[in-house]
């Protein structure tokens, strides 16, 4: 034989897509949302992002190196992970408790499983509640222009009182780096939207469900301004659209992923108007993602041409 | 109009650009012809000539063995050198005929001198089988074997293949373009043979001149129908063209006769029009030559036993030094590594890439996007296949639909994550088919 060309099997051609730039395109989708949080936090803000990310990246790189492991940090998914755990924390969190932090969310959340794709919760929202556990008081006391005092969010539900839902949907209030500004949120998310990085079914399931929730046993009823008011407030938005939508802990089949979403918005609401915070979003994303493999389990699309597995069943009972 | 199609699929560069424009030409071989006598799906048929015999183009050299098999005729006149194995697309030797081409293409004498009108379809029928025709989408399934259903006279739709959905290729369009009229009276006689069967010509809406042509030649026939289907991947697909443009589902487990359906590739017409018309066996069919590293991108009509490798010179060699060479279309056709092999029925294209998109990329790990699971034309989880192929779990694999799996790629294609899936699926249904054979 003279010459020998490449065999492999079909397909021959691949799409332009990749993990890297899928990773790309949600850390462009945060940008708005980082600009604005460093815009209204100021320095701090920055610096605690730039920690944030570096750390992340260094600690699987690390944790890679020293396993002897393929180096992925070039796929970007420890900088987006990095990026939302800073979006996540008080611009003034102290540096040192963030990168305990990111080294729980690689390392323990993610590497130890097996690395990207492998871990079974979203390593920023491990992280988040690793360190709401352990830094509590250093997690839930904001400042906003100097004076420390409650979020919106926990004024509503302490007092029942709406602070401007204007100012909640600019921003302008306090809050993590990452979730106070709804419009800059909703730009990256329309983003991830439209370039089919997101799929709409769990934002738009976990909204829908939350507002019925809330509308039914929230103090404020139906009542719009009380609506909007948990719409805008806490870490809802930045949840909806960037976290529950994390592909590796979240369903794979299109009727999982809403009834995921809708499962959100009730323990959303549950933890928001019968738990002892204010917040909810990410203790009921986490609880989602453990519950992903049996979502997955009982949402199995029917093949083409094939009979419905319920109807199966039915069939088969009455025929024998 | 509602736009025909199918749920999932995919959108690959279509390339056809290259070799769109390129009319048909004939080209007569050089060397000597190597004829596989296993083309199909199905038992090889059985040589009924030996080394030393002297062969007439359209003579018959293997005889059918069995019903699913088909017969191979000489393609060439010329002295019978040897009967051997011989390395064909698939990678494997078969057993082929070797001729050598003594360049005067005398004729078989055809001494049946009926017309189709006067036949009966039982008659016609006999005639395909003669004629060894297959399909020439590439699957190579022996047309008597589609054209006799057990329920031959429910059947109420003939669908001609027209999509050609595998980007690059275009020998069905220049058939189309070129000789719309032999596809009609192909069809005719095909349908001739049906009690009720209405027939359906599907064309891609990215050849819509072709469908035009078309429906301008049968715009007075009342029983043929030319419909314009979406241009995506696997529109052609068998079960996604009956879906488009019938509404009517088939899996795994049925033929497209049990939804009253025959589904046939446009170049399959072409050779059962020449079978019963001109009483003349299938010898020949066009290929594509294109791709990047190719200089002239052609369309060719082949003798079957041609060499590969003369097809290129044909098509002005290489521009550039091929890094792989694919027999087929780019998502389902089959990866050459010696281009020292025969034109087979089934050799739709020949297409030469200078660079391998598959060597460039390095899989990853599943990051559970979902991107296979929307593109699935058989609705199952991919990933999920893939996986349970990889730990061996047969019983699982086939509760999960694995077997509902057509192979065309779209998962593999889509796969942010450039895993193999399509590659680790097929596999399994390899081995879980031979399980059920074994039974």
């Amino acid at each position: 034989m003279s010459e020998m060309y490449n065999v492999s099997s079909n397909p021959h051609v691949r799409a332009k897509d990749t993990t890297t730039g899928i990773m790309l395109s949600v850390i462009i989708g945060l940008l708005p949302a980082t600009i604005f949080g460093i815009y209204n936090f100021e320095y701090k803000a920055a610096i605690l992002v730039a920690v944030c990310v570096a750390g992340s990246v260094l600690f699987e790189g690390a944790y890679e190196f020293f396993m002897k492991q393929k180096l992925t940090v070039k796929d970007l998914s420890a900088a987006v992970t990095g990026l939302l755990i800073a979006l996540n924390l008080p611009y003034d969190f102290p540096i040192w408790m963030a990168l305990i932090g990111c080294g729980f969310a690689i390392i323990v959340a993610k590497q130890v499983f097996g690395g990207i794709g492998q871990n079974f919760m979203n390593p920023a929202l491990a992280a988040r509640c690793f360190l709401v556990l352990s830094f509590g008081t250093r997690m839930t006391v904001f400042t906003y222009d100097g004076i420390t005092g409650a979020t919106p969010l926990k004024q509503l539900k302490d007092t029942g009182a709406v602070e401007s839902l204007f100012d909640m949907f600019i921003g302008t209030t306090g809050g993590t780096i990452g979730e106070t500004s709804v419009i800059a949120i909703l730009i990256g998310g329309i983003f991830l939207l439209i370039k089919g990085v997101i799929d709409f079914r769990i934002p738009v399931s976990y909204i829908l469900s939350f507002l019925l929730f809330m509308g039914i046993f929230g103090e404020g009823g139906f009542s719009p301004e009380f609506l909007a008011a948990h719409l805008c407030g806490g870490g809802l938005m930045l949840g909806a659209f960037f976290m529950a939508t994390d592909y590796v802990t979240s369903p794979i089949t299109k009727a999982g992923r809403i009834v995921f979403g809708v499962l959100l918005g009730i323990l959303t609401g549950i933890f928001r108007v019968f738990g002892p915070n204010a917040e909810g979003v990410s203790f009921a994303i986490i609880f989602c993602n453990l519950l992903v493999p049996i979502i997955e389990k009982f949402t199995m699309p029917t093949a083409f041409g094939r009979k419905s597995r319920i109807f199966n069943i039915k069939k088969k009972e009455g025929g024998n | 109009m509602a736009i025909l199609s199918f749920k999932g699929g995919v959108h690959p560069f279509d390339g056809k650009a290259l070799s769109k424009t390129e009319p048909i030409e004939d080209y007569l071989p050089k060397g000597e012809i190597v004829i596989p006598l296993s083309q199909h799906i199905g038992a090889p048929a059985s040589p009924i000539v030996k080394a030393g015999d002297r062969v007439l183009v359209n003579q018959k050299i293997g005889e059918a063995s069995g019903f699913i098999s088909a017969n191979i005729h000489s393609s060439v006149s010329g002295t019978v050198k040897k009967i051997e194995p011989r390395l064909v697309t698939g990678g494997n030797k078969v057993q082929s005929v070797v001729i050598e081409n003594d360049n005067l293409y005398e004729e078989c004498p055809v001494t049946d001198l009926r017309s189709p009108e006067d036949m009966t379809s039982e008659e016609k029928l006999e005639l395909v089988k003669e004629a060894g025709v297959v399909g020439m989408g590439g699957a190579g399934f022996p047309a008597h074997v589609k054209l006799s259903p057990k329920n031959k006279d429910d059947i109420e739709y003939i669908i001609v293949n027209g999509a050609e959905c595998e980007p690059y290729l275009t020998s069905d369009y220049r058939r189309m373009i070129e000789q719309p009229e032999y596809l009609i009276e192909g069809l005719r006689l095909v349908l001739s043979m049906f009690k009720k069967a209405k027939g359906i010509i599907a064309i891609e809406d990215n050849k819509t001149d072709a469908a035009r042509k078309i429906r301008e030649l049968v715009k007075n026939e009342t029983d043929i129908e030319v419909k314009v289907v979406y241009t995506k991947y696997p529109q052609g697909g068998e079960r996604a063209l009956i879906y488009a443009v019938t509404g009517r589902k088939v899996n795994s487990d049925m033929l497209p006769a049990d939804v009253n359906c025959i589904v046939h590739n446009v170049d399959t017409i072409f050779s059962i029009r020449r079978a019963i018309a001109e009483k003349k066996p299938l010898i020949d069919r066009i290929v594509t030559i294109t791709g990047d590293a190719v200089n002239k991108p052609k369309n060719l009509k082949v003798r079957i036993g041609t060499n590969m490798r003369e097809l290129i010179d044909a098509a002005g060699g290489f521009k550039s030094a091929p890094e792989k060479i694919i027999s087929g279309g780019p998502m389902m056709g089959i990866a050459v590594y010696d281009l020292n092999i025969p034109v087979s029925k089934g050799s739709s294209a020949l297409l030469c890439f200078t660079k391998d998109e598959v060597r460039a990329c390095e899989p990853g790990n599943c990051i559970n996007c979902g991107r296979c699971v929307s593109v699935c034309p058989g609705r199952v989880v991919p990933s999920r296949l893939a996986m349970l192929a990889e730990q061996g779990d047969k019983e699982a694999f086939e509760k999960n639909f694995g077997m509902e799996c057509c192979e065309c790629g779209c998962c593999s294609y889509i796969c942010p994550a450039k895993r193999n899936l399509t590659q680790a699926i097929k596999s399994m249904r390899k081995d879980i088919l031979a399980d059920r054979r074994k039974k």
